[in-house]
């Protein structure tokens, strides 16, 4: 089963490498990552995303949890939560299909956020899912390139990752 | 106190209380070296590889419990280093590594002998540190013998860049008296409400079972292991690292369990319904086959990782903590009344235990005309009354020492039981016998080990550590070749070695005194002769039987209780499984 950690970590050089190594080296599957640094410039949040089953998350989280840089992690299934990703994707557009994409990008709620002659740039964000519909949802031969950022996630209500 | 770099290193390892650092000298650690120069409270022991200064260091600490300290240069040195890293992060094992690095400003652009010592250890330490400020290498030093000497232990590598140590920069000095860090507190006192639990489900059991490991010895809990074990009235096994934890010679010990365990003890785990493991870590050379490993059992499991519970193994009740604060905390709950065994069950328990031992499975040929390794280590036990430290490299030898020699007492089985070195046995004896220079020290090796670090016989000379090299001599890597008889129709396969070198004249060479044996009737003089010289390092090379086999023996993927035998005696039971 797909699983969203978020993990509190110091913001120390090599810390990223620490976590990323650990996957590697027990042969856990990263989806995809995401790291930046929080409002408190001494800790950075990461975003994990990765795949399996219960004892290999349990596994995931208490190696993650061993490593010296980590402060403190949640798993993000466990309890309600808000998932989004960001997407840019650059389309290529012929006077037939502009008004189409538009109308596609619209119903996602995406934006234009950048317009030539004959491209688009459209920005959304979304759940993972949402953004893997949106695609379907185009003519592949349209897509010039696209961009995710890999999810990022945070648990609603009172309950948050904090020191 | 205004100090250097290298002097603050120096001042920080004085008030840390380190006795030896193992280490040797290269450019980017010449500051450092010039440091170690000028005082004589640490003591440098300088080896002929860094390989050797970290299993020296390494075995130093098996010993006395306190962490050994390295010192080497940058890049070969720092990678020579990092064999002995992993040994000792294998057996969790509280080290400290200093390790030179190129100046900061060429950093990152392929300076002579640089290499990223962060990186290339980051598998293989508890934690690792690059020092970028002076005014941090106090506080990094601190914070690195806090890490690995607390919770599970482990190496921890600090990398200071040479600039960092320059003699002509100096900073004010206080070694701090503690430090704290927000991402790192390990546990220690285990969950109440789950000893009890596993207390009840221990007394419960009508085949229960004790299995122990290293953790016993790195939590100094043998005195609460040996209390639990004789209040119950249990049978107790110990993995390879755990030996001596509890005594061997005791009635209660069933052996060593796993892939060169007893029947007993292989035997016992299979059919236990209760199994408490005590610093024990499931490794897959204890479990064999995982989904036929303690088919009946429910088990609990005490450990201060608590990624080592249910890492390999499900467990029923885990408990995450300290083993000595644990079984201290389960012995006051006994005491306190709540200790009903099933005395009938448990009874009947010892009778089957007892007709497994009628197996024998530890019996060799004794009539043989060429001397049966069993019987060096039977020897050696006597010669030494069983209160020397053995250390030991790997391979077949090392099962024979584990076998035939009872450790009573911790911390005198010195081995690399995780990571399996070749090459550890010599250096850890220097390491060794260095701390504990009034007990004897003896490495069990083999021809195809101790070549591995034969060098450090100049070590041992420069120091004066009179070790007693026993060198089971069979001509071949044993191990390797016993695999190939048993899985590949004896096609020994670069298992043996030409040009095997004198070991007498080369142990002359180094300075000491050699003595070559090849008939069972000179083993104990010879090894007499070895222990009578005080004062010398004697290499004792023994020609033994070259197609002797480790047994019992489970074969990877198989069940405890699928074990390959060697029958040699004649008795009801193993009439029965012939």
């Amino acid at each position: 089963m797909r699983h969203i950690i978020s993990i509190l970590i110091e913001n120390e050089a090599g810390a990223l490498s620490r976590v990323a190594g650990l996957f590697t080296a027990r042969g856990y599957n990263i989806e995809s990552l995401t790291v930046a640094m929080t409002e408190d410039e001494t800790l950075s949040r990461m975003t994990l995303v990765t795949d399996g089953t219960d004892d290999v998350i349990e596994q995931i989280t208490k190696q993650l949890n061993k490593l010296i840089d980590v402060v403190k992690l949640i798993d993000l299934e466990e309890a309600v939560h808000i998932e989004r990703e960001l997407m840019m994707v650059k389309v290529r557009t012929s006077r037939e299909s502009r008004e189409e994409i538009k109308r596609t990008a619209d119903i996602f709620r995406g934006k234009i956020i950048d317009v030539t002659v004959n491209t688009y740039v459209i920005e959304m964000t979304g759940t993972s899912e949402k953004l893997d519909s949106f695609l379907a949802a185009i003519d592949e031969d349209s897509i010039i390139e696209v961009v995710r950022s890999g999810a990022t996630g945070i648990s609603r209500g009172e309950k948050g990752l904090h020191l | 106190m205004e100090l250097s770099g290298g002097q603050i290193v120096v001042q920080c390892l004085k008030d840390e209380g380190v006795e030896f650092i193992f280490g040797y000298p290269g450019g980017a650690v010449l500051h450092l070296y010039d440091a170690l120069f000028h005082q004589e409270d640490v003591k440098h022991i300088l080896v002929r590889h860094e390989q050797a200064a970290t299993h020296a260091a390494d075995a130093y600490a098996r010993v006395t419990g306190k962490p050994g300290v390295v010192l080497v240069t940058s890049g070969p040195g720092a990678t020579n280093a990092v064999t002995g890293i992993a040994t000792a992060y294998m057996d969790s094992i509280p080290m400290v590594v200093i390790s030179g690095q190129v100046p900061s400003a060429v950093i990152g652009s392929d300076a002579f002998q640089e290499v990223d010592m962060v990186g290339i250890t980051r598998p293989c330490v508890k934690h690792n540190f690059l020092v970028k400020n002076l005014e941090d290498i106090a506080e990094t030093l601190k914070k690195a013998f806090h890490v690995a000497t607390t919770g599970r232990p482990g190496p921890v590598v600090v990398d200071i860049p040479k600039d960092i140590t320059d003699p002509s920069i100096k900073v004010a000095y206080k070694y701090p008296k503690k430090v704290s860090m927000r991402s790192y507190n390990p546990a220690t006192k285990g969950h109440s409400g789950q000893i009890k639990k596993a207390l009840g489900l221990l007394l419960s059991a009508k085949k229960p079972m004790i299995y122990a490991g290293g953790g016993v010895i790195l939590s100094e809990a043998s005195k609460e292991l040996i209390k639990l074990v004789q209040t119950l009235g249990y049978p107790i096994t110990h993995t390879l690292m755990g030996l001596g934890g509890y005594p061997a010679t005791d009635k209660q010990f069933v052996g060593m369990l796993g892939m060169h365990g007893t029947y007993e003890a292989n035997m016992s785990m299979h059919e236990s319904d209760v199994i408490i493991a005590i610093g024990a870590r499931f490794d897959d050379r204890v479990t064999g086959k995982l989904d036929l490993f303690c088919p009946y059992a429910k088990i609990i499991h005490i450990d201060i990782d608590p990624a080592s519970i249910a890492k390999t193994v499900k467990v029923d009740i885990p408990i995450v903590g300290d083993i000595k604060s644990v079984l201290k905390e389960m012995l006051a709950l006994i005491k306190n009344g709540q200790n009903k065994i099933n005395e009938k069950a448990v009874s009947a328990w010892w009778t089957q235990i007892n007709k497994w031992r009628e197996v024998k499975c530890l019996e060799y040929n004794r009539e043989s005309r060429l001397i049966k390794p069993q019987y060096v280590i039977e020897q050696l036990y006597e010669v030494t009354k069983g209160n020397a430290i053995i250390t030991s490299d790997v391979g077949q030898h090392q099962m024979f020492a584990s076998q035939y020699y009872h450790f009573d007492k911790p911390r005198r089985w010195i081995n690399s039981g995780g990571l399996g070195t070749m090459g550890f046995g010599l250096p850890a004896a220097i390491g060794a016998k260095l701390a504990y220079p009034n007990m004897e020290v003896a490495c069990v090796t083999g021809e195809a080990s101790i070549q591995m670090c034969i060098q450090e016989l100049a070590t041992a000379l420069q120091y004066e550590t009179p070790v007693k090299i026993i060198n089971l001599n069979n001509r071949y890597m044993g191990m390797v070749r016993q695999w190939q008889e048993f899985s590949y129709e004896s096609r020994y396969s670069h298992s043996y070695m030409d040009a095997i070198p004198d070991f007498v004249k080369l142990a002359e060479a180094y300075g000491h005194v050699g003595i070559q044996i090849d008939k069972p009737e000179e083993v104990r003089p010879a090894l007499e002769e070895a222990f009578a010289l005080k004062d010398r390092t004697v290499f004792l090379d023994i020609l033994t039987d070259r197609t002797e086999n480790v047994y019992p023996m489970i074969e990877s993927g198989k069940a405890h209780n699928d074990m390959k035998l060697r029958v040699a005696i004649d008795t009801p039971i193993n009439r029965e499984l012939a």
